[in-house]
């Protein structure tokens, strides 16, 4: 073609519109929307625009290589000039004006405004996607007139209504970027709009008339912005709309027939301005902010987030507060959405899953559906940007922050928020644990939480037992292991259903002293501490009584002790004195499968004060002594008796041996043991004589053996034989007497034998190798025992199924009652 | 990995219930609906003594040749059914119990969502994906 020459200006200018209508990048311009708008943007007939395309050679080419372009553009120039299209005037009109791109290329005109006014070309707004006009808010929108009928979409539609009004106040503004959305909405209805409204130039009518689909797919929004160019040049991406959103809201308020959004009010609601019916304020938000966010669509912008909290004010002042569900389903079923989506965006929002929005899942929210109403599909997962920061707004709705920023610190602190589903879930579990453990439940625990509906307790709720709460492992003081052992057959055989009885529970300790091994183990435990060991040794004995009770007693508790998952911690696992914290740990651990826990917490309250401290020390000793040597024979004890036996009138043995002592107690702790046997006697009637017996035998006859043994090794000052003796004939009785707490006098008295015992036993050699035969053969009784329970206890849990299916079968006879 | 899902109103009528689509959705519909008398008797059995809490987790409802069938039932009497395969024998007692409780959970949030209105057929996309991640994964 022919040589063209442009001047500078010119030069900078085409070579602008050059880049912005190749989009394809490709160095030529095809006769693409962006082309021909800007074509129609020069305001001339249709018939110079083929003209000037001939000149300039496109239509031969087919397409518009750089230089055609060029020379389109200043045919433009001379056209609008008024000057003959002709291409010798190309070179040769001097001075000619710049073509002027007006309804057309907004960007064209922004563009040019730009280069001529400030430097910071907008320059070619990235492509699709990218920020679409929001409509400058107050910008005094004229057009009065809501968009005309059609607007097919409402997005779109909002679109029309701004763009007249921004056109009525055309400015120089940075281009608008079309959306990377096309609005559907036909032009036409706008552009008659424009007509209207703007009353700016006669050219846009023109160009409206001229308008053609080509409009459709940018120009609304283009040109609805257009104007607001100015006021979005300042900060490239779009700036959102306030304005528009809140003659959004007030047009939802209006809650208009959801047919046309544009239809809207005009005017009324706009708490600024326009005219922007809430459906275009609410397109052009969205277009806005969808083109906004040049790598986020679902960015907020800053004027957004303020209108949202203008809006989230309106429902609720305080910011830090919650718009609860039924609130906000009023709110957002005004904006005229499926009900579908308004679920689906709640379910994206509501980032807590408590049925009520922060201001942030509101603001969110809100943004979802201006998306999804400017025609954007809604995510499937909240995105980051909109995710709810845990800090609230209360500042920032004055300092704006950018969403994304909010989103990302939000997204990793929400995981703590106070209504974290963590939290209830484990409330919750709580109740659903303690309600499936009611037999043990006897204790406080049970009667709030078994009440508690909430039984789906969330995925952290450790509902199946694997991961219910585990019950302490008893962590021994003494590194006795034959506790541990001890402590596991306890645990594992014993169905502690006498939550009433800590004095069972101690007891055991000492009838199991009498019973080998898991005396033996308590009485250390007792020497660890101060002064329990007596008491405890003579409460313990009861408690191996109580056990064999419950299991001999087939409860379905005990079965169904052990089946629920462990129950929660309990209150009273601490002892207060330290030897009982080895027994509460016990006890725990014991009571921990299911167990009632008040016999654990019975415990501590069932050991008598000690009056002698002195004694508790040698109690201690003597105990451990004891327990080896109670099954091992009096002999041990015998020696302890004689000081402690006033204290321990359960230990008939030491009773014997304290004659032995020659002492004032040991007289009279037969007396003692006389009163406590009588005691006894009614104490047992608790039922643990079968089970005792059955048990004491074995023991019994241990200890006779061990009597015998410890006889042999014993020092002898205690009479062996009476003991094995005494045994077989008070077997029951020192179970009996264990099973009672004995007064703390009994208790000094047992110790005081007891520790008296060790000393005699350990001046012996031979005492010690006795001693450790007891322990074996306290451990076989363990053994034995431990077989025992595990029958007895299946024997109960056979016992316990029958019952229930009998249960069963007599609820299916039952007539069938009502649901 | 069940083979069908369903969630049953308090008046026995289903809510949600998709089964894996490759089958007979009708054969499940039928079990779901036949499951419901099952159901029926356990919690009218186990609701007598008020006192302790019923149970939500029913357990096996009852088993058939080729499936088992477990049931739950929330206090609010809307139940839950899982129908699973037969031959599926890795499936463990708590796992089903883990199912349940996602199940329930997510049917939870859907009942805080303010749109959705009770006796609704569940929509909720976030419900659908947790019932596809239970499903038997088919290929």
């Amino acid at each position: 073609m022919e040589s063209l020459t442009l001047s500078d200006v010119e030069q900078k200018y085409y070579s602008e519109l050059f880049v912005y209508c190749d989009t394809d990048n490709t160095k030529k311009v095809a006769s693409n929307g962006r082309v021909l708008d800007l074509f129609r943007a020069a305001q001339l007939p249709s018939e110079v625009v083929l003209q000037i395309t001939e000149l300039c050679g496109a239509t031969r080419l087919g397409h518009f290589g750089r230089s055609q372009f060029y020379i389109a553009l200043k045919l433009i120039a001379i056209a609008q000039s008024g000057l003959p299209l002709r291409v010798e005037s190309l070179n040769s009109v001097k001075d000619l004006p710049l073509p002027r791109f007006v309804v057309g290329k907004n960007e064209a005109e922004a563009r040019h405004a730009a280069l001529y006014q400030d430097a910071d070309s907008q320059g070619l707004y990235p492509a699709p996607g990218t920020a679409l006009i929001p409509r400058p808010p107050g910008r005094g929108l004229q057009n009065k007139k809501g968009p005309p009928s059609s607007t097919s979409l409402p997005a779109h539609e909002v679109i029309q209504p701004l763009a007249p009004s921004i056109e009525a106040q055309p400015e120089p503004t940075s281009p608008v970027i079309s959306p990377h959305q096309s609005p559907p909405t036909s032009p036409h209805s706008w552009r008659k709009h424009k007509r209207q409204h703007s009353g700016g130039n006669a050219d846009r009518q023109q160009v409206v008339a001229a308008t053609g689909a080509v409009w459709t797919q940018f120009r609304e929004p283009q040109t609805g912005p257009v104007t607001g160019d100015g006021m979005w040049s300042s900060h490239s991406p779009p700036p959102p709309l306030p304005p528009s959103q809140e003659s959004w809201v007030s047009f939802t308020a209006d809650t208009p027939p959801s047919s046309t959004l544009p239809a809207m009010h005009p005017s009324s609601v706009q708490e600024s301005t326009t005219i922007r019916t809430v459906a275009s304020a609410a397109t052009t938000n969205e277009i806005q902010r969808q083109s906004s966010g040049y790598d986020d669509p679902w960015k907020i912008t800053d004027e957004q987030r303020q209108y949202y909290i203008n809006q989230f004010k309106t429902i609720q002042p305080d910011l830090t507060g919650l718009i609860p569900g039924s609130a906000a389903k009023e709110f957002f079923t005004k904006s005229k959405l499926p009900i579908l989506e308004l679920s689906h965006i709640w379910e994206l929002s509501d980032f807590d899953k408590d049925g009520a929005l922060t201001l942030d899942e509101f603001c969110a929210a809100f943004h979802l559906v201006v998306a999804r109403k400017n025609g954007y599909d809604l995510p499937e997962k909240l995105p980051e940007s909109l995710m709810p920061k845990l800090i609230d707004l209360d500042d920032s709705a004055e300092v704006p922050e950018p969403a994304a920023e909010v989103g990302f610190s939000a997204s990793p602190v929400e995981v703590t928020p106070n209504k974290s589903p963590s939290m209830p879930s484990l409330n919750q579990a709580w109740p659903e644990m303690n309600q499936s453990n009611e037999q043990w439940e006897t204790f406080s625990e049970r009667s709030s939480s078994s009440q508690t509906l909430t039984q789906f307790d969330s995925n952290i709720a450790p509902a199946d037992p694997d991961t219910a709460i585990v019950h302490p492992v008893p962590i021994r003081m003494t590194p006795s292991k034959i506790h541990m052992q001890e402590m596991e057959l306890k645990r594992t055989g014993s169905d502690h259903n006498h939550p009433t009885s800590p004095l069972l529970a101690k007891p055991p300790e000492l009838s199991e002293e009498t019973k080998l091994p898991p005396s033996m183990k308590f009485v250390a435990a007792n020497t660890v501490g101060d002064g329990y060991s007596s008491s405890d040794s003579f409460t313990s004995d009861p408690e191996p009584i109580t056990r064999q009770r419950s299991q001999s007693g087939a409860s379905p508790e005990a079965l169904k002790v052990v089946a629920p998952p462990p129950p929660p911690p309990r209150p009273q696992q601490s002892h207060s004195r330290s030897s009982s914290l080895d027994m509460n740990r016990t006890f725990a651990a014991t009571a921990a499968p299911g167990q009632p826990q008040p016999s654990a917490i019975a415990f501590p309250p069932a050991v008598p004060p000690r009056p002698l401290p002195t004694q508790s020390s040698v109690p201690l000793t003597g105990h451990r002594v004891e327990a080896e040597g109670v099954p091992a024979g009096g002999a041990v004890l015998t020696t302890t008796s004689p000081q402690q036996i006033p204290q321990q009138p359960n230990f008939a043995d030491f009773s014997q041996f304290q004659a032995f002592a020659a002492s004032e107690q040991p007289s009279s702790l037969p007396d003692i043991d006389k009163h406590s046997e009588a005691g006894q006697a009614d104490k047992i009637s608790e039922g643990a004589g079968p089970l005792r017996t059955v048990k004491s035998d074995g023991p019994a006859d241990e200890r006779t053996s061990a009597t015998v043994n410890s006889a042999k090794g014993s020092s002898g000052p205690l009479a062996p034989p009476p003991k094995p003796v005494r045994r077989r004939l008070k077997s029951e009785d020192e179970l009996r007497p264990e099973d009672e707490q004995i007064g703390p006098q009994k208790a000094a008295a047992i110790a005081a034998p007891l520790t008296s015992q060790p000393s005699i036993s350990r001046s012996v050699g031979k005492d010690k190798k006795a001693i450790q035969a007891s322990i074996r053969r306290n451990k076989e009784t363990n053994t034995v025992l431990a077989r025992l329970n595990s029958e007895l206890q299946q024997q109960l849990k056979d016992l316990l199924e029958e019952r229930i299916s009998l249960e069963v079968q007599l609820e299916q006879l039952r007539p069938f009652s009502h649901l | 990995m069940a083979v069908c899902i369903a969630v049953i109103a308090k008046e026995n009528y289903p809510l949600y219930i998709r089964s894996v689509p490759c089958q007979n959705e009708l054969k499940f519909h039928y079990t779901v609906h036949t499951s419901l008398d099952v159901v029926e008797e356990k919690v009218s059995a186990v609701g007598k003594s008020l006192a302790d809490q019923r149970e939500l987790y029913l357990g096996l409802l009852y088993p058939t040749e080729d499936y088992k069938v477990y049931g739950y039932v929330t206090n609010s009497k809307v139940k839950f059914v899982i129908v699973v395969d037969s031959s599926n024998t890795s499936l463990r007692d708590n796992e089903i119990r883990s199912m349940f409780r996602k199940l329930h959970n997510s049917f939870t949030d859907v009942m805080c969502n303010p749109f959705y209105n009770p006796g609704d057929p569940i929509q909720s996309k976030a419900f659908n994906g947790i019932v596809s991640g239970m499903m038997v994964q088919t290929g």
